[in-house]
């Protein structure tokens, strides 16, 4: 299985492009191990952004003057630049939202509530964030629907092999994540969405934890939906995008409702803008769009197949590394997964762990990870999370080890 | 070494978290509560058993959690058993300051308790020191019966 590396990057350069990197923290140099929360942000998106407000900040689709049609266009054609990256087939594939969260809540209010009544099912996993399934609980409680779960095996991937008694006709919905950020599985997507296509179900697939670490192509997917968040891939917060086929995203009735999304309007009733423009109602994320299309320009620059590679090789080297602890237990498959390791110690309590570990500049996780059933499945109150990017280093591993042996010193 | 590290989990609060006091249950009880820290999964059950007077004779707790939630019930436990209404009120008050203030003095009174000082220079971890504080808190006012509390929906003023 093992991939020769597909570029020549220098990863070590490409971290000065992140001055957090270089900061301390009490007294220690950072080692940033919690970029699945949120990655940090290279100074060319930072530059960006500050470029647009210093020079082009006008609001979108409404002034005639010169500087709102820069913005505009800013804006769209950084809709143009996600749909590239996505492999959608038209920019008006994506809706720009806050971030995966209100992506999800979007398809769950307004395409559940049209088209979900009482009976039909919804079909989740066990290993579902919670932005993934609260959503859906709430929908499932307004239209009668009923919730089912894909289970999770103990070693961390899905139980593939109960996926076609689970997936019956009245299934309507399968939403699953594409990689679980507690365990760190990658889920085999397109066999997933073509199983769901098998008996009409929709598909939602959660990206937040992979639309910047590998290479990702809707149509070869074949999923209906997609979200993901700007901040988990070196874009700024309160950006995020849904993706939905064309012809479902045109059959979604609007969510929000005023300026931006209507055609025209009288007192007592309006006529609304086609998708995605229907969806964004008041004034968009204009800086934070720009931000996201400059994110996306850097990670293009590394390249997604160098950066999964990185990633993943980072992932197997912590594995190996890890167990060489004392009473070390790490959660989710041995090979096949993600940039990130979550894990219990017999020596202590995760979050005693990582408040050891941050006096020495080391920040992780500890906790639920909005992944309470899932915890609840492997019977842990929690575990400790590092996760990686392209800007961590097989060195900074090297340190996480020595800082966990110092705890277990200390706690035993 | 770190100093905040060692002055958190002192030698005494690490023995109270391995080897916890007044753990376990308490056939007699009058009044069970359920405290539950969903930021990180830390719960704690404790069992009271309330005098006629309104005064503590007796207390057991069981659960799970970090070493500051272990240690701090576990001290709790054994400074407030046979202490009175009042006397409890006082002291949970004195805590949180401990806790949570950054000039609070500490009390002679808290005995023990006054090791868990180190949180402070932890905000994140104040909670975890709380948790079996706002049980005790709400066994106070519910006197009688079984009943859950949650560091997100029950702030102490
Ligand atoms: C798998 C997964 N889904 C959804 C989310 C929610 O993302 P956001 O908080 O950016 O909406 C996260 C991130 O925390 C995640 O890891």
């Amino acid at each position: 299985m093992h991939k020769l590396p597909v570029s020549d990057v220098d990863w070590k350069v490409i971290r000065n492009d992140f001055p957090i990197l270089a900061r301390r923290v009490h007294g220690h140099p950072l080692v940033y191990f919690d970029s699945a929360a949120t990655s940090q942000k290279p100074r060319q998106v930072l530059e960006k952004v500050r470029h647009y407000y210093e020079y082009e900040n006008a609001n979108v689709h409404r002034g005639l003057h010169e500087l709102s049609s820069r913005a505009t266009e800013a804006y769209e054609s950084s809709r143009q630049r996600v749909a590239n990256y996505l492999g959608a087939a038209s920019a008006d594939e994506i809706v720009f939202t806050r971030g995966t969260t209100e992506s999800i809540n979007l398809v769950a209010q307004a395409w559940g509530e049209k088209f979900l009544r009482e009976g039909s099912v919804i079909l989740l996993t066990e290993m579902e964030h919670h932005s993934n399934l609260v959503p859906w609980q709430l929908l499932a409680e307004r239209v009668s629907a009923r919730l089912r779960f894909v289970p999770v095996r103990d070693d961390g991937t899905l139980a593939l092999d109960q996926l076609s008694s689970l997936l019956t006709p009245e299934v309507k919905l399968f939403a699953f994540t594409h990689v679980s950020n507690s365990l760190g599985t990658i889920n085999p997507v397109s066999e997933l969405c073509q199983k769901a296509r098998a008996v009409g179900a929709i598909t939602l697939v959660d990206a937040a934890q992979s639309a910047g670490h590998m290479p990702i192509d809707v149509q070869e997917l074949t999923c209906d939906f997609l979200a993901f968040s700007g901040h988990k891939m070196c874009g700024p917060t309160g950006i995020g995008v849904l993706y939905g086929r064309g012809e479902i995203l045109d059959t979604i009735p609007p969510w929000h409702g005023g300026g931006e999304m209507i055609t025209s309007v009288t007192l007592e009733k309006s006529a609304f803008k086609r998708a995605p423009h229907r969806f964004e109602a008041g004034t968009p994320n204009i800086a934070g769009a720009i931000g996201l299309a400059a994110a996306i320009d850097y990670l293009e620059r590394i390249g997604r197949p160098a950066i999964f590679e990185h990633d993943v090789e980072l992932a197997r080297y912590a594995m190996q590394r890890l167990v060489e602890l004392p009473g070390m237990r790490v959660l989710g498959p041995p090979t096949e997964r993600g940039a990130l390791v979550g894990f219990v110690m017999d020596a202590a309590h995760p979050h005693d762990l990582t408040t050891f570990a941050d006096r020495y500049g080391l920040a992780m996780r500890g906790g639920h990870h909005c992944n309470q059933p899932l915890m609840r499945r492997f019977g842990l109150p929690g575990t400790t999370r590092a996760s990686f990017y392209f800007y961590n280093t097989s060195e900074e591993i090297d340190r996480m080890v020595e800082i966990l042996h110092a705890a277990t010193r200390f706690f035993s | 070494m770190s100093p905040e590290l060692d002055e958190l989990y002192q030698e005494v609060i690490l023995d109270h978290s391995r080897r916890p006091r007044n753990f376990g249950e308490l056939a007699d009880a009058t009044v069970r509560v359920h405290g539950d820290n969903p930021v990180c999964g830390d719960e704690i059950h404790l069992a009271v058993k309330l005098g006629v007077d309104g005064g503590l004779e007796d207390i057991k707790f069981s659960g799970h959690g970090c070493a500051i939630s272990q240690a701090s019930a576990s001290l709790m436990t054994m400074k407030l058993k046979g202490r009175s209404r009042a006397e409890i009120v006082t002291m949970l008050q004195a805590f949180h300051a401990l806790v949570t203030e950054e000039a609070a003095e500490a009390p002679k009174a808290l005995g023990d308790l006054r090791l868990m000082q180190g949180v402070r220079k932890f905000p994140q971890r104040v909670k975890c020191a709380m948790l079996a504080w706002r049980a005790v808190e709400q066994a106070l006012r519910q006197t009688v019966g079984e009943v859950t509390v949650s560091t997100e929906t029950d702030l102490m003023a």
